[in-house]
């Protein structure tokens, strides 16, 4: 049976509170941390293996490290609660459920760096979850695991809450910066990057809520107990949101290197009655499609989607069953796209807009011949072209949507109606 | 008399300042005390908050307007923001929105003649798993149906 990392006071109730919490051994990490040199606690990171849980995959402990310690400097810690890619719901689950194991990795992270002020940047829909981090953030206060002198170690450390207010990019880490200093979100041009000069031009960590809450694990355990589960290159645990017609939509919490059709069979249960598979969007909705066919071979580690042509992303699975237009699909990310572009780049201020135009054509009927290769020429254009990666998310699923699924956006053009009325 | 704060804002606004070395750190945890208090961001209180925190209301007007979730114009009672985004739409989100446009009387961005309810589109509120999703002033509901809506309709007072 696989130890559960994330998910174990899940079905505990009122774990959010910090007495029930600590009755689960919820805190007991800092001790330990606080008998260890922040640099072992690094390296003990490191040791693990653990990549960060926001969508890029970049190792925890090497970030830490880039943290230069002598500038004079404050060094901040922005924990990323800002989940809004479609298809991902993993950190809300935390955030409602566990608060608590996500300040207690967050100290643990800050301790390890030399922060001794934390901010946590949570989306502004996110209302339960903000009164939950509220509570438990003053919960820790109370019990001296925040504050002056953290049990007594001689370690201080802030933690504030920072509302964001509707805007997808702010989870891109330096939007994040950028809204938290009080401006618009619009992610900065690196390097330099936010280790070396972050938030208020200090060195910044900015980690996921995910990444953060996996740490008292590692350091209670060790990095060895953390090794043993999932892949040599993707170890640990990993939380996975699945969404659409599935049986059993939901939070899984499931060892790297599972393969993809366990999750979607055993963990969501399978298909809706009478319902078939045609696509699974693995990774959230900015990476590309996986066929049915491909489905049935990923295992769910970085390493085996990059090699299928995809990528493991935040872990948000969306799955399109047959019945489902993939123009409409990708009409409707289109607009996402556009609707949360910051507008700074102009390839991905206009590119976003004009395929969410060309595919809404296509989607009412009027598209043209042309079209589909307009769109995947624009895809290209955005591709690589801007400062952050958004463009990228919508250019991915246009190529490979159309790609795998060039038919139906064949059929969309020739017959000016839809495959599935 | 121009635009004040209340006395409880302006208390939550000098907490809210310890918490950061800059006043403009502070920008959108003050936009959220303002709209608490006034119900939208209108031009006087941007007015008000670039007094407040030594900005110009140019930059506080270009913040306001990048943020979906500060409200440029004033909202009914209950603010309705349903979902649009795939998951949601694989679920059958366009045929909530269609009813409650319908049984409303209004289309996207409005409000009813009442001042109850305004009616808006949002993208993703991470419900994905448990969608049609939407959003009433602050509270989630979630695995909605046209009929479940209708409920929620008669619950708002």
């Amino acid at each position: 049976m696989m130890d559960l990392v994330l998910t174990k006071n899940f079905t505990t109730p009122n774990a959010y509170q910090v007495e029930v919490y600590e009755k689960t051994g919820g805190y007991q990490s800092l001790r330990k941390a606080f008998g260890m040199k922040p640099t072992e606690v690094i390296e003990e990171v490191k040791k693990s293996g653990l990549r960060g849980r926001g969508g890029a995959g970049f190792p925890a402990g090497m970030k830490w490290g880039f943290v230069p310690q002598n500038t004079g400097k404050p060094i901040y810690l922005c924990i990323n609660a800002d989940e809004s890619e479609p298809g991902t719901f993993k950190d809300r689950a935390i955030l409602e459920k566990d608060p608590h194991r996500l300040i207690e990795g967050s100290i643990l992270c800050s301790y390890a760096i030399g922060c001794h002020t934390a901010y946590l940047y949570i989306r502004g829909e996110f209302d339960l979850p903000r009164r939950r981090l509220e509570e438990a953030i003053q919960e820790a206060y109370q019990k001296g695991y925040l504050g002056k002198n953290i049990l007594g170690a001689g370690y201080n450390l802030d933690l504030y809450l920072h509302r964001g207010a509707g805007a997808y990019i702010c989870g891109e880490e330096t939007a994040l910066l950028e809204s938290l200093e009080g401006k618009r979100g619009y992610p900065r041009i690196k390097p330099p990057f936010p280790a070396v000069q972050g938030l208020f031009g200090c060195p910044t960590v900015i980690n996921n809520v995910e990444t953060l809450s996996a740490l008292p694990y590692i350091i209670e355990r060790g990095a060895e107990a953390y090794k043993k589960i999932g892949t040599e290159k993707s170890p640990g645990t990993k939380l996975f949101s699945v969404c659409g017609p599935v049986k059993k939509p939901g939070v899984y919490e499931v060892p790297l290197g599972l393969p993809l059709r366990t999750l979607l069979r055993e963990q969501a249960g399978g298909l809706q009655d009478g319902k078939v598979l045609k696509a699974v969007v693995p990774g959230g909705s900015s990476v590309p499609v996986l066929t049915a066919q491909e489905v049935e071979q990923v295992n769910l580690d970085y390493e085996s989607l990059q090699a299928a042509g995809s990528l493991l992303g935040s872990g948000g699975f969306i799955v399109i069953d047959e019945g489902y237009c993939m123009v409409r699909a990708l009409t409707n990310l289109a607009h996402f796209y556009s609707h949360e572009s910051c507008g700074q780049c102009s390839p991905c201020r206009e590119g976003t807009g004009w395929s969410y135009q060309i595919l809404k054509r296509m989607e009412a009927g009027r598209g043209e011949e042309r079209d589909i290769d307009l769109l995947l020429d624009i895809g290209r254009k955005m591709s690589g072209a801007t400062i952050c990666v958004l463009a990228d998310a919508l250019a991915m699923p246009i190529a490979s949507y159309i790609a795998k699924f060039r038919h139906e956006f064949e059929y969309h053009v020739r017959e000016k109606k839809c495959l599935f009325p | 008399m121009s635009l004040q704060f209340s006395e409880t804002s302006e208390q939550r606004i000098e907490e809210t300042l310890k918490r950061y070395p800059t006043k403009q750190a502070a920008l959108l945890p003050v936009f959220w005390i303002a709209q608490e208090q006034f119900g939208w961001i209108s031009q006087e209180t941007i007015e008000l908050i670039a007094r407040r925190l030594d900005l110009s209301p140019a930059h506080i007007y270009g913040v306001a307007t990048f943020y979906t979730m500060l409200l440029k114009k004033p909202a009914g009672k209950y603010h309705l923001q349903v979902c649009r985004t795939l998951p949601c739409a694989l679920m059958g989100c366009d045929s909530l929105i269609g009813y409650l446009k319908e049984r409303l009387g209004i289309e996207e961005g409005e409000t009813t003649d009442d001042k109850k309810f305004t009616l808006t589109t949002v993208e993703c509120l991470a419900s994905c798993g448990t969608g049609p999703a939407m959003m009433v002033n602050e509270k989630y509901y979630e695995n909605l149906t046209c009929e479940r809506a209708e409920e929620i309709l008669k619950e708002l007072k």
